[in-house]
């Protein structure tokens, strides 16, 4: 379980990202969060995994305080989450296959077993014989599902994923929106934030919507 | 859970290696400052130790020589040799007869000295003392034995174990005056090369942070290609050190062949060698970590 209790966030600048936020959401939940770009959704995200920390209010994860968590402990948060980032932060000196593996070698897993999930994970969001190539090579939506692939491959309980259909055409999104509800059916908590009014259609999971710092009604 | 540790390490490992092969040119470039900077107090260290090692040879213990009248008899050197033996602060007594002492000259000078054509033998009885150390036991002593009314003349050399007492006192400064700067400048090289390379992985160290990686797991690449480059700088040191004496002592070989002298120059012996890889791999580490430390906090995830 993710609880917010009076979140705000204001920046040095003094901007004002996030305004008294109180918010619950269940494990194995599947939630978008929406609302204009600068709404606050990706301070929202960060303050999961401690990217950003808030100016005051309590975040627990768990029973856990993220928002007083101490700076050895973030990385074994970050381990329990999975996250896909806005600008896709993929390493452009290693091919696909390595790019997964980031974090099973940060995570120290077992050696015998890593290849194996490596390819597991690539298989799901369908790049297997794409692991040689480079990143620079794929196409926008590759890319993003290669993203997923690093961001699951560890088996994370919270998956995080920020304006996951940015900037791709409508059957790649659908096809990355089907990927998430895989990953919310075998248990996962799911996050995701996004601007993309469509996908929401028919959706039968609590949407959140942002606007200025508040949550909307 | 160790296994994944070692695991860990041994990746790390191959990684360095790779980096290193992956710029062969920088690497070999800064290997070689590394080597270089070594090798001067090495080498001078070297020398010294060889230094040492012949002073040892001739005073290593100082030695006492006294030489009897040309007119003392076997009772004389009996009574003598007595005394010398029954003194505590006395190691050893040597006893060179003048006929000896004759020999000796013609053997060693390998001058053809008119001396050895000489129908009478001009060098007197001695004896020579080993003293246990200490300047100021030998001058004691010295005192002493010039009261004695057999003894025509006492020679102790202990001026000359002072003087070189004080220049290997002063090669030893040297040495460490060296080794101090060079290796304080060792560090700066391998600060700014772990610099460089952390501004170029930026990249790879933010997402690293973002997806769980602890700073010691950040830290340890840059910590291994620190060490790595100071091993392979302490082995380019050693390198040219045992060359450079191994040509020298060829040479010098030669000279001393010349001058009927029989000098051989040792090289760096295992335990410096170890302590020399051991200190130059640690330096290298060092510079790394203080780099590491000052970069690394920069790159925060934003």
């Amino acid at each position: 379980m993710i609880s917010f209790k009076n979140i705000s966030k204001r920046f040095p600048d003094g901007f004002v990202a996030l305004n008294n936020i109180d918010l619950t959401i269940e494990t194995g939940e599947m939630v978008f969060i929406t609302g204009h770009s600068g709404a606050g959704k990706s301070t929202l995200l960060k303050l999961i995994a401690a990217i950003e920390r808030p100016t005051s209010g309590s975040i627990t994860i768990s029973g856990q305080n993220i928002a007083q968590l101490k700076y050895s402990a973030i990385p074994f948060l970050r381990r329990k989450i999975g996250f896909i980032f806005q600008d896709h932060k993929l390493l452009f000196d290693r091919n696909v296959f390595d790019n997964v593996l980031l974090p099973l070698q940060i995570g120290s897993f077992d050696n015998n077993m890593v290849t194996s999930r490596v390819r597991a994970a690539l298989d799901k969001v369908g790049l297997l014989r794409k692991e040689r190539a480079m990143p620079v090579t794929l196409s926008g939506g590759e890319r993003q599902r290669l993203c997923i692939a690093r961001a699951v491959v560890h088996r994370p309980i919270i998956l995080i994923a920020d304006e996951p259909t940015g900037n791709l055409d409508i059957e790649y999104a659908r096809d990355i929106m089907e990927m998430f509800k895989s990953f919310h059916q075998v248990g996962v908590t799911v996050l995701i934030a996004t601007h993309d009014a469509s996908l929401l259609e028919n959706t039968q999971h609590r949407i959140l919507s942002l606007k200025q710092g508040k949550l909307a009604a | 859970m160790i296994q994944a540790w070692l695991a860990q390490h041994w990746f790390v490992f191959i990684l360095t290696l790779k980096r290193l092969i992956s710029a062969p040119i920088t690497s070999l470039l800064s290997i070689i400052v590394i080597g270089i900077a070594f090798s001067l107090p090495t080498g001078i260290y070297t020398l010294m130790e060889n230094l040492r090692a012949l002073s040892g040879q001739t005073a290593g213990s100082p030695q006492i020589s006294l030489f009897f009248k040309l007119d003392a008899d076997q009772k004389d050197i009996d009574k003598i040799r007595q005394r010398l033996e029954e003194n505590p602060q006395i190691q050893h007594v040597q006893f060179v007869s003048r006929h000896t002492a004759l020999q000796q000259l013609q053997q060693n000078s390998g001058l053809n000295d008119p001396i050895i054509n000489l129908d009478r033998n001009p060098l007197p009885d001695a004896f020579i003392v080993h003293v246990q150390s200490g300047v100021e036991t030998v001058k004691q002593l010295h005192e002493t034995i010039q009261e004695w009314p057999e003894i025509e003349h006492v020679q102790y050399d202990s001026a000359w174990i002072e003087r070189l007492d004080a220049l290997l006192k002063f090669g030893r400064f040297t040495v460490l005056l060296l080794a101090t700067l060079l290796s304080i400048a060792i560090i700066a090289v391998m600060f700014n090369t772990i610099r460089l390379q952390i501004l170029t992985k930026q990249d790879e160290i933010e997402i690293s942070k973002l997806i769980g990686a602890t700073d010691s797991f950040i830290r340890r690449p840059f910590l291994y290609f620190g060490a790595m480059q100071g091993l392979l700088g302490g082995l380019t040191a050693w390198l040219i050190v045992t060359l450079v004496i191994q040509r020298m002592a060829e040479e010098l070989t030669e000279l001393a062949r010349l001058y009927s002298l029989n000098l051989n120059l040792q090289p760096l012996s295992t335990e410096d060698s170890i302590s020399l890889l051991l200190f130059s791999t640690w330096l290298g580490w060092l510079g790394a970590r203080i780099s590491v430390a000052s970069h690394l906090w920069q790159i925060e995830p934003k």
